[in-house]
């Protein structure tokens, strides 16, 4: 197992196109790294360069220590799960996850014994003699990792390998692939857009976009930290509100004044606003942060806005509700036992320590 | 009733078509003497094979000569197309789309424009008068076709297949040989019925190219078989019909899967 180390990588096409610029990513042993983004982030065009299926068109990439910009793939000691599996469709399964290790001229034996291994950690056993074509996606799915782990490489790729099967299969291989990292004690680069896979799987999350990395840092960190509106936005379901408001010195403090409310901001963050004051921000809080106050923790006249509800969406577990305040329209997350109902107003509540604010201009998290 | 009108019809053309063969079938079993054009339409009265055997003794060193020509020349051909299809389906390489252009051009050279720089070249290496030199022939005027087929069956094979490979620890010849050709059964039935039909019919270059007897492949022979004065009927339709059994048997072996290999870039296999 090893380190896979990004030095300034850029990766632009002949046609001019910069599909990844100049990233700088360490994926530590055994570490789970997910790199996440939505189409066209670049998040693939990483992966590929690391495998060495796309050239670097600038910059340095490591594993263990090695620089492997002109190593072919089958010299980097990598294994990569495909989207589309790739399984090859004329071998059997057994056929399919030997092919490797028979390229690389280990003893039948011992490819015998590594084979049946894998088999059995995925329980696949029984498919052994079958061809891919007799296989459901799961069934592909877990062959195409059989595959992979048969090879013991230093680093396994994933490419959006859960993307083709159905909602419950997901679940259920998304918990399997963090049970095999554990038992494999292996370092994984992970691709995917789904914010769900990333958050449950990852170590560590670099959050692409447009080419360019806007945050590295483990789930809790970009959950709670994000470091742009992109990110706050793009992690979290339902996504972050962001509304338009302008920092105001008041009673007691300083406090975020939107078109149609004005909540008060908590003593600890009012150092790093102080070049903010009567300035335009962006102003976010996740649906989740929003309480209905009948259920709120501690409800003030400080943190407490009215609204006009919407729309009511009930989940079974929480309740969606749309609520418009003055020209704003808020997301909250609240308390399924809600009252509220369309049409009728509702007080919500903020939980001001989890507020975010960012800079107008450049984007970036100011808390 | 409209069905019937419709098999009617079908049946007419059919027949229509199948006139010329029937002569061919009827003439090659009657022996000399019942030939002549107003028994032209009858069936054979006296079932003889005599025709046969002597067509048989006069074209059974150009039949093994076309052997020995189409044989190599289809296996040749067929392998540097798909090799060729490989590279220019999987590989990007500068000037690629140039190159392939270029060489689906050769498919529109006419023949007769080339025949003589051919004929030269083929002196110049000795293999003039040939069936090496015929097949040498065959192989280059194949290859342009051969890429195209397939290169269009290898475009519909998953790139992610390949990368795999390469992954796995395959070479570029080793992708080739364990996974590509493998996969390739199907453009192989069809390469290989178009190459030998095409090389085994093939008049022009054949004669040209060969001018000893000894050495011409079987549809040279046949139209010599023709003589000068008298023309024996029953030995030029046997004659014929030997020249056209090859390719028969080849298409009712390979047959079911030539229109299969010809849809399975249309549907996902």
């Amino acid at each position: 197992m090893a380190q896979v180390r990004l030095e300034h990588v850029w990766k632009i096409y002949d046609n001019g196109v910069e599909a990844v610029k100049d990233s700088n990513v360490t994926v530590e042993d055994k570490e789970f790294v997910v790199l996440l983004g939505p189409s066209g982030c670049g998040k693939t065009t990483t992966l590929r360069m690391i495998a060495g299926l796309e050239e670097i068109t600038k910059g340095k990439i490591y594993i263990d220590g090695k620089v492997v910009n002109d190593v072919e793939p089958k010299d980097r000691d990598i294994a990569m799960v495909f989207q589309n599996y790739a399984l090859y469709p004329h071998m059997t399964v057994y056929e399919n996850m030997a092919f490797g290790l028979k390229l690389r001229k280990f003893p039948k034996d011992e490819i015998d014994k590594r084979v049946k291994e894998a088999a059995r950690i995925l329980g696949i056993e029984n498919l052994l003699d079958r061809k891919p074509r007799q296989l459901s996606g799961g069934q592909r799915q877990r062959v195409a990792v059989g595959r992979a782990i048969v090879r013991n490489p230093k680093v396994f790729l994933f490419d959006e390998p859960l993307s083709n099967l159905d909602a419950k299969l997901r679940v259920q291989m998304r918990a399997e692939l963090k049970k095999l990292h554990h038992r494999l004690e292996a370092t994984i680069v992970y691709v995917t857009h789904d914010q769900v896979e990333a958050m449950t799987m990852a170590n560590k999350i670099v959050v692409m976009k447009d080419g360019r990395i806007q945050q590295i840092g483990d789930p809790h960190t970009i959950y709670n930290k994000p470091a742009n509106i992109f990110v706050a936005g793009f992690i979290g379901s339902p996504p972050m509100n962001f509304i338009n408001t302008k920092i105001v010195r008041g009673e007691g403090g300083l406090w975020v004044q939107a078109s149609g409310f004005k909540v008060k901001v908590p003593k600890t963050y009012e150092d790093a606003l102080a070049d903010y004051i009567d300035k335009d921000v962006v102003f976010g809080i996740r649906p989740e942060n929003v309480y209905d106050k009948m259920f709120a923790f501690a409800p003030t006249e400080e943190n407490t806005v009215r609204g006009m509800v919407d729309v009511v969406e009930p989940l079974g577990s929480e309740t969606i509700l749309h609520v418009k305040i003055g020209e704003d329209q808020i997301v909250a997350k609240v308390d399924p036992k809600t009252k509220a109902q369309e049409g009728q107003e509702i007080d919500l509540v903020f939980d001001m320590e989890a507020m975010h604010i960012f800079d107008k201009d450049t984007e970036q998290a100011v808390i | 009733m409209k069905k019937a009108v419709i098999y009617t019809i079908l049946i007419v053309f059919a027949m229509f078509y199948l006139l010329p063969m029937y002569v061919l079938l009827a003439t090659s079993f009657k022996p000399l003497s019942e030939i002549g054009i107003s028994t032209m339409w009858n069936p054979p009265k006296h079932f003889s094979l005599e025709g046969f055997k002597k067509a048989f003794e006069k074209l059974s060193k150009n039949l093994k000569n076309s052997f020995y020509l189409t044989i190599p020349a289809t296996i040749i051909s067929s392998l540097l197309g798909s090799i060729n299809g490989y590279i220019f389906s999987k590989i990007r390489f500068k000037g690629d789309n140039v190159i392939f252009s270029l060489i689906l051009f050769g498919m529109f050279i006419p023949y007769q424009s080339i025949l003589f720089p051919l004929i030269r070249f083929l002196q110049s290496i000795h293999l003039y008068g040939t069936i090496p030199g015929l097949i040498l022939v065959h192989v280059i005027y194949g290859i342009p076709i051969t890429t195209l087929i397939f290169r269009n069956y290898y475009m519909e094979v998953p790139d992610e297949l390949i990368e795999a490979g390469k992954i796995d620890g395959a070479s570029f010849f080793k992708v080739y040989s364990k996974i590509l050709l493998p996969l390739s059964i199907p453009a192989f039935v069809v390469v290989i019925i178009w190459q030998f039909t095409n090389i085994w019919n093939e008049f022009l270059f054949a004669v040209t190219v060969t001018s000893n007897p000894e050495k011409q492949p079987i549809t040279v022979a046949l139209v010599n078989l023709a003589g000068s004065q008298v023309i024996e009927w029953n030995i030029q339709m046997a004659g014929a019909l030997i020249t056209a059994l090859p390719t028969l048997i080849v298409y009712i072996l390979l047959g079911r899967y030539f229109v299969r290999g010809l849809l399975a870039g249309s549907v996902k296999g």
